[in-house]
Parts: C-alpha cells; sequence; structure tokens
C-alpha cells in the first residue's frame, strides 16, 4: 500500500493499468476500503479453514454455552471472542461464514443483473426503435419503484429462499446497468472505430459484444461495485425481516435478527458484532466505488 | 395546462394499469391462486366453492377482468388471518404510517436544509466537512442496522425513549394518532428519525449543492449589490431558487419513505401498514399482500402526479409557460 | 471641481489563489465629481468590474483590499465595517451589472425585488414602496409598470430587464452609480436608448457615474472623463479630448486605432499585436512591453505616474505623441 504510494513521477511509458492503479493509489481512504474488501473476500472463502468453529454443525455447539459475553471461555478451552447466540454457537464463526453467504447472494446477484442487464442496455443502443423505446420504459418503470418494494412483491410471490432472494435482487438491480451500458453504448457508438467495425461489415453481435461492450465497462465496473454494496444491504434488510435467507445458512441480516431480541436485555453482541461486519464490508465497497467512480469517469467526477 | 395535466392522468392510469397486470400475473401465473386467495384450512368443498365464486375456473383474461373490477370496487379479497376485507386492515393501519412517514420527511427538512445550508456556505469548515462525509454514512448504511443501534443507545442504554410501539394516542377525525400525545410523540422519535436519515442525507446533500451553485451567480451579488443583510440574501434569494428541486425531490421520496417504512416498523414494532405486510408474507396472508400492493402502487403514481403539479406550481419558469 | 463624490486613491485589490496573487487591480487612482462621467476603458481581463466591487465592497475571499483609500464623499469606506457599508450599497452607490440575464433573480417577481430594496433603505410602508418601484419602472421607460411588477424576469427581454437593474439602481437616487458594461449584451439601438437615458438620468440627479466598458465609441460620447486601465493598471487617464484626441500612451493608441470609425473608412483596423498578459504574478515593469512597439530597456521598470498636461496623466517612459491614423 504504501509502496504504491511512494510511486516517484510517472515513467512515460506507463500501460494503461498501472496509471488506473497510480490514480487509485490516490485517495488512501479508497485504498483502505480494497484493503478490507480484499480481506473480508479472503475470510468469506477460507471460511471453512479460518473460522474457529463450523457454526452449522449441530454437534459441535452446545447451549450450555449460550450467550456468553466476549471473551468467555468455553468447558472445552474454545475462547468465544465475540460471545455466543442462544444456541451456543461462537459468534465470530458464524459472523465469518454469515459473511460468505451476504457475499456470495450480493456478488452472485449482481454479477448476473450485471449481465443480463449490460445486455439489454446494448441492444437498446444498437438497436434503437422501438427495441429501445420497450426496454428503456421497463427500466424506467423499476426504478420508479424503491427497491424493497419491488423485491418484498417478488418474495411475496415466491416465497423465501435463497434463490428467491438473488433472483429478487437481479430483478431489482438489472435496470440500473441497462440504463448505464446504453447511455455509455451510445457515446461510444459515435466514435470511429464503431463506424469503422460497421463498415467492415461485421457481424452485428460482433460489434456489439467485441467492440462495443468492453469500452463500456469502466462505467460498468462502478455501478457494479456500487449496486454490489446494495445488494448486500438489501440481502440484509430482507434477511433481517425474514424473508430472506432460511435459518439453517444465516446471513449477517439473519444473524443481527436473531440477536435482536436479546439487545433489549443487554445482550448487545449477539447482534452489534454481525452488524459491524456488515457495515465495514459495506462502508469500504463503497468508499472503492466512489473513488472508481472518479478515476475511471472523469466525466462524472463530482 | 388542462392538456398537460390530462396528460399526466393518463399516463398515471396506465401505470396503474400495468402493475396491476404485473401483480395479476404474480398471482395467477408465478403463483397458485388457490393457494393464495383460499385459507389453506378451508376444505374440499370449501375450495370447489370458492373456486367458483372467485370465477378461478374461467379464462384468465375474464379472471383479470373480475380482479380489476373487485379493485375497483375496494374488493381485494378478505385476510386469512384477521378475517376482514384487507383493504380495510389496511386502511386501519394507514395512519400509523402516514404520520410516521410525513414525521419523517418533516424531520428531513428540518434537520437537512439547515444543515446543508451551513455546509454550503462553510464547504471547509470543520463542521461542514463533518456532516458531508457523515451523509454518506446515511446513505449506505442499512436502515435496520441504524434502527438497532438507535434503540440500543437512546432506548437501552441511556433509556431515554422508548423503544418499541405507539405509544398512547389520541383522537382526531376519527383516527387514533400518537402524534397528538407527549409519551406517542416520544415513541414516534426514534422510528422517525431512523426513517427520516436517508432523506436527511438527501435533504442535505441536495441543499449544499444548491447553495454552492447558487452562491456565485450574478443574482446574489446584485442582491447584495442592492443593500440588503446576509440573511435576506440567503433565506430569501438563495433558498427560494434552492427550495424548488428539494421539495420536488423530498415529494418524490415520499412514497420510498412509505415503502421503507416497512423496515423501521419492523424494528420498532410500530403497527403501521408496513408492520402487516411483513407479517401477512410470514404467515402467507396473501390477499392482504395483494391488496398492501396495489395500494403502494396507488400511492406512489399519485403522489408522484401531485408533486408533477406543486413543481409546476413552485417554478414560475414552468408555471407561467404551461398556463400559455 | 469641488464637488468630488468619488476618490480612489493607491487601490489594490488582490487574489490570493492557489497558484499565487492575481494583482487584478494595482494602484489606481482616479476620481469622479457630481454629475459627472467617467469612462473606465480596457480590454477583457484588465481589472474593470474588481475595480467596481472593490468601489461597493463587494469583493470576495479569496480577493482582497490590499491597498489605497476609496474616499466616498470624504469618508474612506474601506475603512467601514460591513453594517455601514451597506447601508450605502443600493443606497447611495449602486451597481448594475453586466448580463442583465442573470442579475435578477429568477424565481422572484419583480415587485419583490424592488420593493426589498426600497425596504432595505427606507423607513416606509410597503405601499409607499411599491409605489416608489413602480415610479422607478415608469422613469427608465417600462410601460404599463404596474402590470409588469408582477411579472417574472423570463417574461421580460434582455432589454427590458436592464432597464429593470438600472430602475432598481435609481430607487433611491443614488450618489454614485457604477455601471459594469451594462448594455454589452444588448443590441445596437436599445444600447444606445439606455445610454442616452442613463446619461440624463445622471445628468438630472447630479449622480456620478462610471461607466465600465471595453468599447471606446461608446464613452466617447458619453463620459467627460475616461480611464484607460492595461494589466490592472490605470495607464492614461483624462478629459475624453484628451486622451481620445490627444492620446500619449501607446496602449490607447493601439486602442483607437482599432474602433473603427468613419472618417477612416477604407483603412484597415490595427489590432494591437500580442495577447492580454496574465494578471498571475506579472513580473514588475511596464505590463504593456511585450505589445508595445516602442518598449525599451528602460520599460522594465514600473513608470512613473505622469502628468505631461495638467488634468492628463499617463504611466509610460516613452509617450507617443504623433497620431497614428
Ligand atoms: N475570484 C477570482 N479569483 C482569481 N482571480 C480573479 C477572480 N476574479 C477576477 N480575477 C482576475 O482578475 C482579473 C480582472 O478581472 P475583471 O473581471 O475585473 O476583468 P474585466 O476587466 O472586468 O474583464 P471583462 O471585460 O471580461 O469583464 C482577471 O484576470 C481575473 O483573472
Ligand atoms: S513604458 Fe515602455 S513598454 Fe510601457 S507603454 Fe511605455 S514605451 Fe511601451
Ligand atoms: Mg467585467
Amino acid at each position: 500500500m504504501s509502496a504504491a504510494l511512494d510511486i516517484p513521477a510517472p515513467p512515460k511509458e506507463e500501460t494503461p493499468f498501472q496509471r488506473f492503479a497510480r490514480e487509485f493509489a490516490d485517495s488512501k481512504l479508497a485504498v483502505l476500503g480494497l484493503v478490507i474488501v480484499l480481506l473480508v473476500a479472503v475470510l468469506a472463502i477460507a471460511a471453512p479453514w479460518i473460522a474457529p468453529q463450523n457454526p452449522y454443525d449441530l454437534a459441535q455447539l452446545d447451549i450450555m454455552d449460550g450467550r456468553l459475553p466476549p471473551g468467555s471461555v468455553s468447558a472445552d478451552g474454545l475462547t468465544f471472542w465475540l460471545g455466543t447466540d442462544d444456541q451456543g454457537r461462537d459468534m465470530l464463526s458464524g459472523i465469518i461464514y454469515g459473511l460468505r453467504i451476504s457475499l456470495s447472494v450480493g456478488v452472485g446477484s449482481a454479477v448476473i443483473a450485471g449481465v443480463i442487464g449490460s445486455a439489454l442496455g446494448l441492444i437498446a443502443a444498437y438497436a434503437g426503435g422501438k427495441i429501445e423505446t420497450a426496454i428503456m420504459r421497463l427500466v424506467d418503470l423499476q426504478l420508479s419503484f424503491p427497491s424493497i418494494l419491488v423485491a418484498l412483491m417478488i418474495l411475496a410471490f415466491l416465497g423465501k429462499g435463497v434463490a428467491n432472494v438473488m433472483l429478487a435482487l437481479v430483478i431489482v438491480e438489472w435496470a440500473r446497468y441497462a440504463r448505464t451500458a446504453r447511455s455509455a453504448a451510445l457515446v461510444e457508438r459515435r466514435r470511429e472505430y464503431i463506424e469503422a467495425a460497421e463498415c467492415l461489415a461485421l457481424p452485428r453481435w460482433r460489434v456489439l459484444f467485441r467492440h462495443l461492450l468492453p469500452n463500456c465497462m469502466p462505467p460498468l465496473i462502478v455501478i457494479g461495485t456500487i449496486q454490489i454494496a446494495r445488494a448486500i444491504t438489501l440481502e440484509a434488510t430482507l434477511s433481517f425481516l425474514g424473508l430472506g435467507v432460511p435459518i439453517t445458512e444465516p446471513s449477517l441480516g439473519l444473524l443481527i435478527a436473531n440477536g435482536y431480541q436479546y439487545m433489549l436485555s443487554g445482550k448487545y453482541w449477539i447482534s452489534f458484532y454481525p452488524g459491524i461486519a456488515l457495515l465495514v464490508t459495506i462502508v469500504a465497497i463503497n468508499l472503492v466505488g466512489d473513488h472508481l467512480r472518479d478515476v475511471l469517469n472523469p466525466r462524472l467526477q463530482r | 395546462m388542462t392538456t398537460w395535466l390530462l396528460r399526466r392522468l393518463i399516463q398515471a392510469v396506465f401505470v396503474v394499469l400495468v402493475m396491476t397486470v404485473i401483480v395479476f400475473i404474480g398471482l395467477h401465473v408465478i403463483g397458485d391462486p388457490i393457494d393464495i386467495l383460499i385459507s389453506p384450512e378451508a376444505d374440499q368443498a370449501e375450495r370447489a366453492r370458492a373456486v367458483a365464486a372467485l370465477g378461478l375456473d374461467q379464462p384468465l383474461w375474464k379472471q383479470y377482468g373480475l380482479f380489476l373490477w373487485g379493485g375497483l370496487h375496494g374488493d381485494l379479497g378478505r385476510s386469512f388471518v384477521f378475517n376482514e376485507p384487507a383493504l380495510q386492515l389496511i386502511g386501519g393501519r394507514m395512519p400509523a404510517t402516514m404520520e410516521l412517514a410525513v414525521t419523517a420527511v418533516l424531520l428531513s427538512v428540518v434537520i437537512g436544509i439547515p444543515l446543508g445550508l451551513y455546509a454550503g456556505l462553510n464547504p471547509d469548515s470543520l463542521l461542514g466537512r463533518t456532516t458531508m462525509a457523515g451523509s454518506i454514512l446515511g446513505f449506505s448504511l442499512p436502515t435496520f442496522w441504524v434502527g438497532l443501534m438507535l434503540i440500543m443507545v437512546f432506548a437501552v442504554q441511556l433509556g431515554w425513549l422508548p423503544s418499541t410501539g405507539r405509544g398512547e394516542t389520541a383522537e382526531l377525525f376519527g383516527v387514533q394518532w400518537s402524534f397528538l400525545t407527549r409519551d406517542g410523540l416520544a415513541h414516534m422519535a426514534l422510528p422517525a428519525l431512523n426513517l427520516s436519515l436517508g432523506n436527511i442525507a438527501l435533504v442535505l446533500r441536495l441543499t449544499r449543492a444548491g447553495v454552492r451553485e447558487n452562491i456565485h451567480m450574478d443574482y446574489v451579488r446584485f442582491a447584495r449589490a442592492k443593500g440588503l443583510s446576509p440573511a435576506r440574501v440567503v433565506l430569501v434569494h438563495v433558498m427560494k431558487n434552492i427550495l424548488i428541486p428539494v421539495v420536488t425531490i423530498i415529494g418524490l421520496e415520499f412514497g420510498s419513505t412509505i415503502a421503507f417504512s416497512v423496515v423501521t416498523e419492523s424494528v420498532f414494532a410500530w403497527p403501521g401498514m408496513g408492520k402487516l405486510i411483513i407479517d401477512s408474507i410470514n404467515v402467507l396472508d396473501r390477499p392482504v399482500i395483494v391488496a398492501y400492493l396495489m395500494i403502494i402502487v396507488f400511492l406512489f403514481i399519485t403522489i408522484n402526479l401531485l408533486v408533477d403539479l406543486l413543481y409546476t406550481v413552485l417554478d414560475p419558469r414552468v408555471r407561467l409557460e404551461n398556463r400559455q | 471641481m469641488n464637488d468630488v463624490t468619488l476618490e480612489v486613491r493607491n487601490l489594490s485589490t488582490h487574489f490570493e489563489t492557489r497558484a499565487g496573487t492575481v494583482r487584478a487591480v494595482d494602484d489606481i487612482s482616479f476620481s469622479v465629481s457630481r454629475g459627472r462621467v467617467l469612462g473606465l476603458v480596457g480590454e477583457s481581463g484588465s481589472g474593470k468590474s474588481v475595480t467596481g466591487f472593490s468601489i461597493i465592497g463587494l469583493v470576495d475571499p479569496p480577493g482582497r483590499i490590499a491597498g489605497g483609500q476609496i474616499l466616498f464623499q470624504g469618508r474612506d469606506i474601506t475603512q467601514l465595517p460591513e453594517r455601514e457599508l451597506r447601508s450605502l450599497r443600493g443606497n447611495r452607490i449602486a451597481m448594475i451589472f453586466q448580463d442583465p440575464m442573470m442579475t435578477l433573480n429568477p424565481v422572484l417577481r419583480i415587485d419583490t425585488q424592488m420593493i426589498e430594496t426600497v425596504l432595505a433603505h427606507a423607513k416606509v410602508s410597503h405601499e409607499e414602496a411599491r409605489t416608489r418601484a413602480r415610479d422607478a419602472l415608469g422613469m427608465v421607460g417600462i410601460p404599463s409598470p404596474d402590470e409588469r411588477l408582477k411579472a417574472y424576469p423570463h417574461q421580460f427581454s434582455g432589454g427590458m430587464r436592464q432597464r429593470v437593474a438600472i430602475a432598481i439602481a435609481l430607487l433611491h437616487r443614488p450618489d454614485l452609480i457604477v455601471a459594469d458594461e451594462p448594455t454589452t449584451a444588448l443590441d445596437v439601438t436599445i444600447q444606445a436608448q439606455i445610454l442616452a437615458e442613463v446619461q440624463k438620468l445622471a445628468r438630472d440627479n447630479g449622480t456620478a457615474l462610471i461607466w465600465i466598458t471595453h468599447d471606446l465609441s461608446v464613452v466617447a460620447g458619453l463620459a467627460d472623463e475616461i480611464a484607460v486601465m492595461y494589466a490592472g493598471r490605470i495607464v492614461e487617464s483624462g478629459t475624453v479630448a484628451d486622451v481620445l484626441d490627444r492620446p500619449l500612451h501607446p496602449y490607447t493608441h493601439g486602442l483607437i486605432g482599432s474602433v473603427p470609425s468613419r472618417n477612416r473608412r477604407g483603412t484597415k483596423l490595427r489590432q494591437i499585436p500580442g495577447m492580454t498578459p496574465s494578471l498571475l504574478n506579472l513580473p514588475g515593469g511596464c505590463a504593456f512591453r511585450t505589445r508595445c512597439a516602442r518598449a525599451d530597456a528602460a520599460c522594465e521598470q514600473d513608470p512613473p505616474t505622469t502628468e505631461p498636461v495638467a488634468g492628463h496623466a499617463l504611466r509610460c517612459f516613452h509617450p507617443q505623441l504623433e497620431v497614428v491614423a
């Protein structure tokens, strides 16, 4: 991190990526955010090897260890650094596994929505006419309703479950990608290389995906980062409301909900630490996304 | 002006129709309407009767017609749980949600505008920069988590304010309201603050951006050159220009505020329609869900229409253009 | 000329920017008397507007008055507390701005914007204030002023808006009006009308008028005295006859040469070669020397102000006496 900051005057023949990295490193806050995001990702991926306990393995849990405050030690010598929940589950392990679920739902839905939304946006920009109008009307309609309402509606019809939550998130999110992809593509389309490709009579899909898409990537990446944070937040909210992931595989939101009833009696840690984990993750992603926007898209600079 | 209004009305009706189609498809194509509209406890004979009564044996387009017809007559089914018409049930909970949402919007104006003004006039001051950084948190923090923290700090640790329920209510126009009693207001404080947080951040940023943009305009300098007091320059000349976008956005956000009260009401056990819908989803009380969705959509579209109207009234440039 | 309304002595106004100090106004002196018109002429960026804003005390940070005195009716207003300065602004000293499309608040009605000006300085009833506002509109030639009071700025044309701004400036019959290129944005016929009207109003009321412009032909017919600004300094000043008919400074010669005129029809217009220098960290010496045909080593030093003829001042080592035409 400090090595990146110490780079002297940029050498002339730096690659676009190097320039991007140097500009990104300008904001220490964003670099800190990136470090946290990477750390969280590692935690989530390596959860089974890192967590002191497997929180889903009921055999490892002892109800006698229930609701112990942070720092307590169990009968068999395991220290609960962040305390335990009502089942005697180690909160630290629960949080690490919860991160895994929150992140995979958030990232997964953002990626699927990104693919679908960008494709529709590109098609709208490229096809124009009625197709464009139809797609963009749908986007407007979608965006005029708050995300929570749309998600509630979908879950109300389809029921709970991870797959349905992901579907709801995808439906909530695709429109933003579509809008971004379309406006980026409309700008790019007027550039020479697209006209050249069209003159060469390359097939339409090839122009669309091989030439147009790569050049629309920067704004899509920015939107994608911020959408991941939004997806994680929304998933946590839905799970907190009891409409999200099932109790057997608790995400951070569900962990917080489980601890809620004990908070009023002062056993704050069951809700508090998962909340902190959620918070840090979301804020870190937002920091990265905010700065990415400035670096990748000077036109949008605030 | 009238043609404009007419066009907007037709547009609104069209969107409502689209939404009924979506909800109808959700009901009848994605889900199984028999499960959705008929209580799971009903026996075989009751079922058959209900299927016939609801017209579920009819072709789809006819069913849609029936659904629409029922909706027009305020008939959106009966709640399985409360055995009460769904619309009436939701209507009974609406005042609680409305007073919460309105209070939240008022809070966002009362807190957001002065802070935004300050931050706009003193962008480099410590308070100015802190509020800006805080507003980023206001946008990105999950509402339910902030609600929990409010409870933890103000209800559990400090014990200043109650954490759940509506408290004492008083009657006005035949409806019970919390804001009319001290106790009710105390109960409303935390949930309203919670619900307003995102809006405070929004209003703050809009106001700040407006101040930064307007303060360097010639008309501000001219107002000062006329010898007006700084207070009048800022509060009349600058504010009047900023208020137009701020009021418009707040108005548009009012629908979202009502939708997001779902979360706040659940955290603070506030007995409004948001809490009702979550409970209904959890016990699969589907008629209530459908009714809630239709009401929300209707509210939404009405609000957008009103805000559009308000905007034209507020901005003389738009207003006079429309009149001509 | 005992009736001096405004006397500016060695005024300097600087902007402290991140890149360095901008000496937008650098040690200028001039004065205007009752009922007289001073034309302040110079190219874009020469510091004319900043001079105007300095006089009404509206130089905003990062700018500040770095030195000198502005004596208004004998009182140095650079030393006045903001409160007292405000009671002069719009009351005894008024300003008219360059772009009439931008000076009126777009969302406030004309009557609001006029009445508030009356009430800011006069303890009169709202009704009385409205009457004064209407009379002022009538005075600047706006038809059916009663009706027009209720209108919004966007319902007026540019010329009409500038008349409203002038009416606002005249509300308290000020002793001094600073008019910052008020007709530049308007078309020629309206420009001429407004010029004539303002001149008459100023003469009738005994108002001193500073008319800022980059257009010599405008001040030729309007002003009594002229001050020519270049790069934040007044390089030549005197009566209209002195400056326009017997110019001494090479820059003034250049300006006159670039004005189209009837008696020189057919001859090529001379543009002054080169560009206005940036006022940021301007080196010492005569700022015009990069563009001056007469420049020599002496010009590396700041030329002092001299008065070869009484009342005709200039800052140049090598005045140009012959008229180039
Ligand atoms: N806020 C500011 N910060 C920095 N420099 C400034 C500022 N305002 C004015 N200046 C500088 O002061 C100089 C004089 O500006 P001024 O507006 O007085 O020019 P002007 O003679 O009125 O030109 P114009 O004919 O274009 O109106 C300019 O070079 C400008 O760069
Ligand atoms: S002082 Fe020298 S450079 Fe400046 S105007 Fe006179 S002759 Fe030219
Ligand atoms: Mg100017």
